[in-house]
């Protein structure tokens, strides 16, 4: 990467640097990369003049992969290691492509335990975001807070399927198991607990003037870029686009429930930054509590699997299906050739488009205000290098 | 104390040497207790229990085994690092903290040295750890640690400005520099005590002083130089073993010193809160470790609570918050002690 | 605008570019495009007043067997809410399509996904490496006649 016995040093992108500039590598071993990401930075003392990302450190091949799977269920456990703090979302996410595949059309009682699993994942995975992005700023104690909250999800989780942190729950065609006899009672005292918890997180970090001070203002991401970057999920809503697939180009049962999109509105700087994003899954874990509690009263009796038959063999063609999941949008491009074998599954994982972003937004501020947008996106790395 | 111990032995130079290796006896246990302390305090305020298994009773032995993990441990030297400068840093950064104890009143029995100008020597002396932190930074040879480096001497400079200026203010009220004769002159009650003369002036110059040397050892919320969501550990990131524990242990003696300061300047330092009960040299020893303590845990509640400002802010606190108020502190008791 | 609606204003203004289309019978309808007008379509498709996809959901480059690549473009759009697919196909021999970088700026990491895995050359991408791969790996994994190699650098690949 650097040209050794000369004098010029240059990028990995082939940018020569100027005398003031230095190259900083941040990651693969860092505590603020959440993960094995290593952003190059170029940085004229503490002002980072351009970075520039480089992935693959943690590519296990999962597109290869699934194409070696001789059933479409079986790339489902692949799928939860995507993202493997909402593996309920990716694993839904792809039995929705492999579903619409099929023209397949799953139970009833199915459609609502897939939106509670959803829901709670996602509440489950915005406590791991905003607890490490209070660490990211440098707040210890929100994170342990957070973490011992998420504890409860992950107890709900495993009373369900048995695994706390990969479920291979969600299949196609259904859910592995049907739900446990105290689930329903156990989950509405979790909503319940959950409340008073978000205030008091809220009291402890969203509204401390330091934590403000961080963020707002800092990595403002406009629309137009944020549209041109094809963001989704609490990044896009942060700029105060109000698009949520849920509502915007719903799948599942989520037009049945009473909810609202949170945005950005710029509360305490400029519609955009840090806060925003920040903010917004802040207030989607209430909206996420609301939707769980509404799927409850609904939810009926019946089977949790179509009967479908064990191999699966989808008509040749090709769909790109896509969902919400906490980091946004959640895409899969599966082709299917008529065998039983995918024939190229492509996942679209949000975290990954939306760290394309992150140069764009990161130019002209401060080493800290990288870790701190770094910290907004969200990333989780499973899902970035797949 | 070097009267009496004069009064055994006619060595003068074994007298000072045994004078000077006082305040050791007291911070190497201070800062196993204040590590464990640390922790314990975290964990609680984090809804967890801290160690518990290690070191029998509510863990009391984890930091001893740390101590005995640290000795063990291999000393690594980057390759590419300045040896010389390598290997001095961290006793540089000790002896810069380790000095200041030498005018710090203990009890009315006990000082290092009780010198006239105390309380300069201590600013003037707990300038040289900042040398020792940009040779750590620079020796290292890693642009991380650099930029730890070159944070904190930045931090520490800026912050010695209003930490002096509050101090100052005290100095105008005691007429003295001299630490001893500072508390000499708050005796009697807690209401003697400088934090309760001129309201509010001193008071506000107590709080200026508290942030900044908040600053000065590096905590939370002006962790910069160490930030560990930034630099990992910042200047000594390439040190480990007993050299990375003597930075460790300079930032507590750091601690404590600052926190022995605020007490002796602004809360009586060794006297009683209660006149003449429980007073007297040995009590006084109690009542100084007991308030330095005090100030200790506030430093700890602070950093399990509070998020991290960012460089630029920092320096924006520092010149154009604390400074412009810790002057209106001095103008204030000034024109206060004039009429 | 249905996809019907959509694919009539495409093959007006492009009559020679397409050379397929399917509305019924499959999941998402889609347009096939010839490659080296991809980046026209592209332009078009975004600054239309009726279209504006100004969305690029995903790309994905796919072997096509047969001796041929392809890349698919899921498209949408924010304002008109409409979904389209574009299609576009090339042979091996020559996988050279034009960049839609400029068009769409997310497309840049999804290119050089494709240029990793499956080995297709976008030209006119500004940054044209390999992303998730080592930078020294040789062949695309995706492609279906990829042999996994026996070492790299030294140390054994297949586990």
């Amino acid at each position: 990467m650097f040209e050794t016995g000369s004098d010029i040093v240059k990028t990995s992108t082939g940018r020569v640097l100027r005398s003031e500039e230095m190259i900083i590598n941040m990651g693969p071993q860092h505590p603020s990369t959440h993960g094995v990401l290593r952003l190059e930075l170029v940085v004229d003392g503490e002002i980072v003049v351009d970075v520039i990302p480089q992935l693959g450190y943690l590519h296990r091949c999962f597109e290869k992969h699934s194409e070696a799977m001789n059933n479409y269920q079986q790339v489902i456990p692949y799928c939860d290691r995507l993202d493997y703090l909402a593996s309920m979302n990716m694993d839904w996410a792809y039995a929705l492509t492999a579903e619409k595949l099929l023209y397949l059309q799953v139970p009833e009682r199915v459609e609502y335990i897939r939106v509670i699993m959803a829901e709670l994942q996602r509440i489950a995975s915005h406590l791991v975001a905003l607890g490490t992005y209070g660490l990211d700023i440098g707040a210890f104690t929100p994170f342990l807070y957070m973490f011992r909250d998420r504890e409860l999800i992950l107890d709900l989780f495993e009373m369900t399927c048995g695994a706390r942190l990969l479920y291979n729950y969600i299949w196609v065609g259904g859910v592995s198991h049907d739900l446990p006899p105290t689930f329903i009672e156990k989950t509405r005292e979790f909503c319940k607990y959950c409340k008073p918890q978000i205030t008091e997180y809220n009291n402890l970090l969203t509204y401390n003037e330091i934590f403000i001070k961080r963020t707002a203002n800092v990595g403002v991401l406009p629309v137009d870029v944020a549209v041109s970057y094809a963001c989704s999920g609490p990044m896009l809503r942060g700029s105060g686009v109000d698009f949520d697939l849920r509502r915007d180009d719903p799948y599942g049962i989520y037009n049945r429930f009473q909810w609202d999109v949170c945005v950005g509105k710029g509360e305490v700087g400029t519609v955009g930054d840090c806060w925003d994003r920040y903010i917004v899954r802040m207030r989607e874990m209430e909206q996420s509590v609301r939707i769980i509690e509404q799927a409850l009263e609904q939810i009926p009796d019946g089977d949790v699997m179509s009967a479908i038959p064990k191999r699966i063999r989808p008509n040749a063609g090709d769909c790109y299906v896509r969902t919400e999941s906490p980091r946004g949008e959640i895409g899969f491009y599966l082709v299917s050739d008529g065998s039983g074998t995918p024939y190229r599954v492509k996942a679209r994982s949000p975290a990954f488009v939306n760290l394309s972003v992150c140069p764009e937004i990161c130019r002209g501020y401060m080493i800290a205000d990288v870790v701190a947008i770094l910290g907004s996106i969200d990333i989780v790395l499973g899902e970035v290098d797949r | 104390m070097d009267q009496i111990l004069k009064s055994f032995l006619d060595n003068e130079i074994l007298v000072y040497t045994i004078m000077a290796f006082v305040p050791l006896l007291w911070i190497v246990p201070y800062a196993l207790f204040a590590v464990y302390l640390e922790r314990k305090v975290s964990a609680h305020m984090q809804d967890r229990l801290g160690p518990m298994y290690t070191g029998g009773w509510h863990g009391w032995a984890q930091t001893i085994a740390d101590i005995l993990k640290l000795i063990q441990k291999e000393d690594i030297v980057p390759a590419a690092a300045d040896k010389k400068l390598h290997l001095l840093a961290p006793y540089v950064v000790f002896i810069g903290s380790y000095a200041a104890f030498a005018t710090i009143p203990f009890s009315s029995a006990y000082i290092g040295s009780n010198i006239n100008i105390g309380l300069f020597y201590i600013i003037a002396v707990s300038s040289v750890v900042v040398a020792g932190l940009l040779m750590a930074g620079w020796s290292s040879n890693n642009k991380w640690s650099l930029f730890g480096a070159m944070r904190s001497a930045a931090q520490i400079i800026s912050y010695e400005i209003p930490t002096a200026i509050a101090i100052l203010v005290v100095v105008m009220i005691a007429g003295s520099l001299n630490l001893q004769e500072i508390n000499q002159q708050q005796s009697g009650w807690f209401w003697n005590w400088f934090v309760f003369k001129y309201p509010p002036f001193v008071l506000v110059a107590f709080l200026i002083y508290f942030v900044a040397s908040l600053a000065e050892t590096n905590r939370t919320p002006f962790d910069i130089p160490e930030a560990e969501s930034e630099l990992v550990a910042g200047y000594h990131t390439e040190y480990s073993g007993m050299k990375f524990a003597l930075f460790f242990l300079a930032e507590y003696a750091n601690m404590f010193a600052v926190s022995a300061i605020a007490a002796t300047l602004f809360f009586g330092g060794w006297n009683s809160p209660f006149g003449d009960f429980l007073g007297g040299p040995i009590w006084g020893v109690f009542w100084f470790l007991s308030k330095g303590m005090f100030f200790i845990f506030l430093q700890m509640w602070l950093r399990w609570t509070l998020p991290r400002l960012r460089v630029d802010q920092l320096m924006y606190v520092s010149w154009k918050v604390l400074i412009p108020w810790a002057f209106a502190c001095v103008v204030g008791v000034g024109l206060w002690t004039l009429l | 605008m249905t996809p019907q609606e959509i694919i009539e204003k495409l093959k007006s203004k492009f009559v020679e570019t397409i050379t397929d289309t399917k509305v019924e019978g499959v999941v998402d309808p889609f347009v096939k495009v010839k490659p080296e007008s991809m980046k026209e379509v592209a332009l078009f498709l975004r600054d239309d007043a009726d279209l504006q996809f100004d969305f690029l959901m995903c790309l994905s480059g796919v072997d096509l067997g047969k001796g041929n690549l392809g890349v698919v473009y899921n498209l949408y759009s924010m304002n008109k809410k409409h979904k389209i697919t574009i299609k576009v196909e090339v042979s091996r021999d020559k996988a050279e399509i034009p960049s839609v970088e400029s068009v769409w700026r997310t497309a840049n990491w999804h290119e050089r996904e494709a240029y990793d895995l499956v080995g297709i050359t976008f030209t006119g991408h500004p940054d044209l490496r390999r992303i998730l791969l080592p930078t020294d790996w040789e062949g695309h994994p995706l492609r279906k006649d990829y042999k996994v190699p026996e070492f790299y650098q030294g140390m054994k690949v297949p586990y």
